[in-house]
């Protein structure tokens, strides 16, 4: 095996690599998406703030969709920037995605990413539009609220109450080389959201729910970025920026325990959890049961399940746990048995010594 | 839930971010400007401009407070002058770069001391500051950057705060700004390029920084319905420790941290205050004193073992000493006694670690205490190393 330092390329080189693919990016195409977490926190004039900074610096710059209401502040923005006009299709506006193919400028402002389209359009949805508009390598900055993701809807209707219709698949996020989520205190737009029915306290709560999942499905976002980033670069680091929890699977310790704590823990830093199981030859069928069960309960709950090979238990663990960024290793140490081997150390031991950068929680049983 | 300023003292508001030029101290500047308009009476306490325009601009029209200038050592510095701050009196003072430490000489140590004094006497602050001064994520940082940030700021002076408001950026962008030499002039620019500044380190900061902030906000759901007061503390916090325990906080993780005089202390205790903080345990910590090293312990060893305590009281954590000749046993008993549900300890070292099966420490505590689980923490290591 490889030593780690081997495979990390050294800063300076890093260095010049990031900087020469970002300037291939400048020409790239790209789709970058600031999100909110409710209408009135602002993501329009960010968004088009950024429109009036990119013009003001020469970048060629339209604005393909604003949403129907505005206030002042938009307007004065909207005032400076050149539009390209909405069509309008059966009484509502689509974008003019020809038109604005046509007018080819570098970068294009599309508000309102989750409008549906009327039969009769290009596409069904405004996110396909957007879809091809970048495919076209101009780029599309546009603003979501989180209700409209597909795979939040239900989430966001237990809080809200309210039913969409239009929704963007949440793969569409993971997509986009840039999501900017714009936060602001709910106290800022409560005086808009209270329309939306409930006391001052229950509207606030509400909208601090979805603060908080707006939050961390961005942390999601950046996430994935930063494991393609890595990936991309082949550098093997084994640190993360989030928590990430791993239980070893074994037929004798109290997994069920393990796993219930792996669980919470995990729920408490929305982390992601993980159990592991390392092969062992000669494993009686019951066992082999038992180890199932316990995978099918990890699953259950939300955990990634891995069935490893390998000949020992601690380096097989512990190579896993090193790739997938693990921060905290669950394990069971029978009081019993010679687990804990007297002089060398036991398998529980080994890993102990052996977990660089990791917690080890040991379970007695 | 302590509510120890319950109804008194200004509401704290923090802009997070995770890097410099995220545009913290500029969206605290707009917003200030739209309170100056509705009429609140603001004072900029300390503003750090870095020369950047749109920045600056957002100050137009707002009051700023003197700064005081302070010699140390042949040099002139400049700090906030909170006696000047506190006989003006705000409404709502502004205040940057929460974490900073002071020049020696200002009166406190650091800027929050200052920011706390500010509070206490009725006067609502926004300030700002970086994810990575975070006392409880020293060790991840890094682990991330490679850099050990010194200016910490302790989590619960975050938790103080009314609101935390994530400000966001995204690297590409903050990359191009660098570049622009809008963040640092072209020198530091450079510097700054090859740490806090590579990619990969602007992505993993970022995503620290919206699940930080995601934290905050949770914690301000499930206290709000309790405390419903706009200027109280979302801490977790540890009630005293009596003699013998009583029957409160049932089915609750109580976690404890064995202090030794070991160089893994502080990530030891940070990881330990932050796991406490997330699954809202209770978090104590004990040092057992058995002379081991002759008698009386020697003077720079109290000494280290006195940092460490005070370490662990700065986050807030409950400390006590135990005298005993074995430690796993005292550790066995007061975790017993005060209903522990997992032990912290730090990775043995690899000499100490074998040989004699009575004098391992994890063990003996896992025979002595066959219901508690025990958290082993190592040191982090700083990436490419």
């Amino acid at each position: 095996m490889k030593s780690l330092d081997d495979r990390r390329p050294d800063p300076d080189h890093l260095l010049r690599q990031v900087l020469e693919e970002e300037r291939a990016d400048a020409r790239r195409e790209r789709l970058k998406i600031f999100l909110g977490y409710a209408s009135g926190v602002g993501k329009s004039v960010r968004m088009l703030d950024e429109a009036r900074r990119r013009r003001v610096r020469g970048q060629d710059v339209v604005v393909g969709a604003v949403q129907a209401r505005h206030g002042p502040e938009l307007d004065a923005l909207l005032s400076a920037l050149e539009l390209v006009p909405a069509k309008l299709v059966a009484g509502r506006e689509v974008v003019d995605v020809h038109a604005i193919l046509r007018r080819n400028p570098r970068v294009c402002i599309i508000d309102g990413l989750a409008y549906d389209n009327p039969p009769g359009c290009r596409h069904a949805h405004r996110w396909q539009d957007v879809e091809e508009i970048v495919k076209a390598g101009i780029t599309v900055i546009t603003s979501l609220n989180l209700q409209y993701i597909e795979e939040e809807r239900e989430r966001v209707e237990a809080l809200t109450g309210k039913r969409v219709t239009e929704t963007v698949p949440k793969a569409f996020l993971y997509g986009a080389d840039e999501i900017v989520v714009v936060d602001v205190p709910p106290e800022s737009i409560t005086a808009r959201a209270v329309e939306t029915g409930g006391s001052p306290e229950e509207v606030a709560r509400r909208l601090s729910a979805l603060r908080e999942l707006a939050l961390l499905l961005t942390a999601d976002v950046v996430d994935r970025q930063l494991e393609a980033y890595l990936e991309a670069r082949g550098i093997d680091q084994h640190w993360g920026a989030q928590e990430r929890i791993l239980v070893c699977v074994t037929p004798r310790a109290n997994a069920a325990r393990m796993i219930a704590a792996a669980r919470r823990t995990a729920e408490s830093f929305h982390a992601e959890w993980f159990a592991a199981y390392v092969q062992q030859p000669e494993m009686s069928p019951r066992d082999h049961q038992v180890v199932e069960a316990h995978l099918a309960e990890a699953r259950a709950g939300g955990a990634g399940v891995a069935m490893l090979d390998g000949e020992d238990f601690v380096e097989t663990i512990l190579e896993w746990a090193r790739a997938h960024r693990i921060t905290q290793i669950f394990v069971g140490h029978s009081l019993r048995q010679g687990w804990w081997n007297r002089l060398t150390g036991g398998p529980v031991a080994r890993l102990i010594r052996a977990a660089e950068g990791m917690d080890v929680r040991v379970f007695p049983h | 839930m302590s509510e120890g300023k319950a109804g008194a003292g200004g509401r704290l508001k923090v802009y997070l971010g995770y890097a410099a030029g995220v545009g913290k101290t500029y969206q605290m500047l707009l917003d200030a400007q739209e309170a100056a308009r509705t009429g609140v009476d603001v004072l900029i306490g300390y503003f750090e401009s870095h020369g950047r325009k749109d920045t600056i601009a957002k100050t137009a029209g707002l009051e700023q407070a003197p700064r005081r200038r302070i010699e140390y050592r042949g040099g002139v510095f400049e700090e906030m002058d909170t006696e000047a701050i506190l006989r003006r009196a705000p409404a709502l003072c502004l205040v940057d770069e929460l974490a900073h430490t002071n020049v020696p000489g200002a009166g406190r140590e650091k800027r929050w001391e200052d920011v706390l004094v500010l509070l206490e006497r009725g006067i609502d602050v926004w300030t700002t500051v970086n994810v990575q001064h975070l006392e409880s994520i020293n060790d991840q940082v890094f682990e991330i950057t490679g850099v050990r940030v010194r200016e910490t700021l302790p989590d619960w002076v975050l938790k103080r705060a009314a609101e935390v408001v994530m400000v966001d950026a995204t690297p590409q962008a903050l990359l191009n700004r660098l570049r622009r030499g809008v963040i640092y002039a072209p020198d530091k620019a450079q510097r700054a390029l090859e740490n806090f500044f590579k990619e990969s380190t602007l992505v993993a900061l970022r995503e620290v920084a919206l699940r930080e902030t995601a934290h905050e906000v949770e914690l301000r759901q499930v206290t709000s319905v309790a405390a419903g007061d706009s200027g109280s503390a979302y801490e977790t916090a540890t009630p005293p420790l009596g003699d013998g325990e009583s029957g409160a906080g049932e089915g609750k993780d109580r976690i404890l941290i064995h202090l030794t005089a070991d160089a893994v202390m502080p990530l030891l205790i940070r990881r330990a205050r932050r796991m406490a903080d997330y699954v809202h345990a209770e978090c104590y910590a004990v040092y057992v004193e058995n002379g081991s090293w002759g008698g009386r312990a020697a003077p720079e060893r109290r000494a280290e073992v006195e940092r460490v305590l005070n370490f662990a009281r700065n986050l807030h954590i409950e400390t006590r000493i135990l005298e005993s000749a074995d430690t796993a046993r005292a550790l066995a008993d007061f975790a017993r006694l005060h209903r522990i549900t997992e032990i912290f300890l730090a990775r043995p070292r690899f000499r100490a670690w074998h040989i004699l099966p009575g004098r391992n420490l994890i063990r003996r505590i896992l025979r002595e205490a066959p219901d508690i689980e025990i958290v082993i923490v190592a040191e982090r290591h700083k990436p490419g190393a």
